[in-house]
């Protein structure tokens, strides 16, 4: 389809395309309509609760699952017609998947090597990713963080142009997130498009470059997470503490403050829009205010589901 | 496309292989077990044996009887309870979903495990073949082409009947039980323990509806000498189950 190569308003090349996909299983309808675009180089995160569809739509993408209507083009090609070739340029991996207990770390990365027309250096692959000393150990040995990175490697092995990573990091404890994180940012760097789902809103804010909201199987919002605080959650709060009593009452007579109260010396001023800590800061410096302590609360993606389902993601 | 089955099959395979020999017991379970049984059954038996027993005497000489009952019993363990623990397990871990993500074709990846599974059989069988022309000499005289024959059928015949036993198990765990539950009566009434002809109708019906019955039958004919002919209908029987059951495999198979 010529259609899905053209140039997207970001004036990127469109990697995935899905247009109004469909999938059910028997009376339950995992996706319903779903339509969105992934560009060229950039990490696009499909985030919502356990059981939204994320999965059901990335499987659909990647020629695992057949889907009842849409259609779907992956770097232009059918992902069921056009499954062989796309295999080659495509690489997966799969939410809480194993390997074979005792296969070895270089034994997997071997096997996976085989089986694609061209690849990359394995060894230099598993140092890339931190596996060099586990070159000789059982997959059955490895820790959470060292399993996923070895089907980080899997997945890697033959330079796809796009990687699927569905729910990543789920299980693993901060650190290894954090080094997983640095991985996933490492292989747009290199130049290729990545497809994830997460339900972890931090990890959507932290890697992903633009995000799908996706709730009981629809997708309720897209944007960069940025854009959609702003656009969704657009209140700012500023917390400071100062022994000016006075210091709230003052506040509120100004233009762009929502709601300022006091507890003890800890003030809380509330206001909407980017200008508005900016405006607070000044405030407090031209009037001269001692302040012990400042921080600002801003929304996150957490609030933004919030605000758009009735629920937190964990719900 | 042959091009398309020979991608990765080799080597997973070999994987397989390698992985499957570093499970505990994993070597002498599978592949040593049988020759040692073989052993100490023989020396038991052998030893009240006749030595070089005369012409006219009709005693049968136990180590004969017992490789064709080894054959069959190496093969019915192997296809139904390791193969259909195995690919419940590799089920239930994500790694048949894994592995058809990559361009290794469906067939390759269950192909290797037949061919994992036909190895292992072969490898413990010529031990058994080999102990017992070392202990017994002169009673091991067996046409080895037409034997391994005879056991590369009734492996492929019983391994399908696994692989839809495979398709059927929901979880890893019910995996141990369900093959009992296949193995046990598929061995009991193969005729192994009592002649067929003393079974009930009914439990003879079934009998002749599973693939050991006819495995045991052809085996044991090959070993004592018997040709091919003597047992087409065998030979047919084990050429249908695996032909009905492989079908009904593809058609079956779950890989999620």
């Amino acid at each position: 389809m010529a259609a899905t190569l053209s140039q997207n308003p970001a004036g990127r090349r469109s990697v995935i395309a899905v247009s109004r996909l469909g999938k059910r299983y028997g009376k339950l309808v995992a996706v319903d309509d779903v339509s969105l675009e992934v560009r060229e180089g950039e990490i696009f995160g499909l985030i919502g609760p356990n059981g939204a569809g994320k999965t059901t739509t990335m499987e659909c993408v990647q020629g695992h699952r057949i889907p009842d209507t849409g259609t779907i083009a992956v770097l232009g090609l059918d992902p069921r017609r056009d499954a062989n070739a796309l295999r080659q340029r495509i690489g997966v991996q799969h939410q809480e998947a194993h390997l074979q207990k005792r296969i070895k770390v270089w034994e997997a990365v071997d096997l996976w090597a085989s089986l694609y027309n061209r690849v990359t250096d394995g060894d230099a692959l598993l140092a890339r990713l931190g596996l060099d000393a586990k070159r000789d150990a059982w997959f059955m040995t490895l820790s959470g963080g060292q399993k996923q990175r070895l089907f980080i490697a899997l997945a890697l092995i033959h330079e796809p142009e796009v990687v699927f990573l569905d729910e990543l990091t789920t299980g693993l404890d901060p650190q290894a997130r954090r080094a997983i994180w640095d991985l996933v940012t490492g292989i747009r760097d290199r130049g290729a498009t990545v497809f994830m789902t997460t339900h972890l809103m931090e990890e959507a804010e932290r890697l992903c470059d633009r995000v799908a909201i996706i709730e009981r199987g629809r997708i309720i919002e897209v944007g960069t997470p940025d854009e959609l605080v702003r656009k969704h959650c657009p209140e700012r709060s500023v917390v400071f503490t100062s022994d000016d009593e006075h210091v709230a009452e003052r506040l509120r007579g100004m233009a762009t403050v929502k709601l300022a109260t006091s507890v003890g010396a800890t003030h809380t001023i509330r206001g909407e829009g980017d200008d508005f800590v900016t405006a607070i800061i000044g405030y407090i410096a031209n009037g001269g205010i001692r302040v012990r302590g400042f921080r600002t609360e801003i929304p996150t993606l957490e609030d933004v589901f919030l605000k758009l389902t009735g629920h937190t993601i964990r719900d | 496309m042959p091009n398309n089955f020979l991608r990765g099959f080799w080597k997973v395979s070999w994987v397989e292989t390698k992985v499957f020999m570093r499970e505990p017991m994993g070597f002498i379970g599978t592949i040593a077990m049988p020759a040692i049984i073989f052993v100490v059954m023989g020396r038991a038996f052998g030893a009240t044996r006749p030595a070089g027993a005369l012409a006219g005497v009709t005693a049968i000489s136990p180590p004969r009887f017992n490789v064709a009952i080894l054959a069959a019993i190496v093969i019915a363990v192997g296809a139904v309870q390791s193969l259909v623990a195995i690919i419940a397990i590799y089920r239930e871990g994500g790694i048949l979903k894994r592995l058809r993500a990559t361009p290794l074709s469906p067939v390759t990846i269950l192909g290797a495990h037949v061919a994992v599974k036909l190895g292992f059989t072969v490898v413990s069988l010529a031990l058994v073949v080999l102990a017992g022309r070392r202990l017994f000499p002169g009673v091991m005289q067996v046409n080895v082409f037409s034997f391994s024959a005879a056991v590369l059928l009734s492996t492929l015949s019983i391994l399908s009947l696994g692989f839809v036993l495979a398709s059927l198990v929901p979880t890893a765990r019910f995996a141990q039980p369900i093959g009992a539950v296949v193995m046990y009566p598929m061995v009991a009434l193969s005729g192994l323990f009592f002649p067929l002809s003393q079974l009930p109708r009914a439990l003879q019906a079934v009998a002749y509806a599973l693939p050991t019955t006819h495995a045991v039958a052809l085996l044991q004919g090959v070993w004592d000498g018997s040709g091919w002919s003597a047992h087409w209908m065998n030979v047919g029987a084990l050429g249908l189950i695996f032909v009905v059951f492989s079908a009904l495999s593809t058609r079956v198979f779950r890989w999620e």
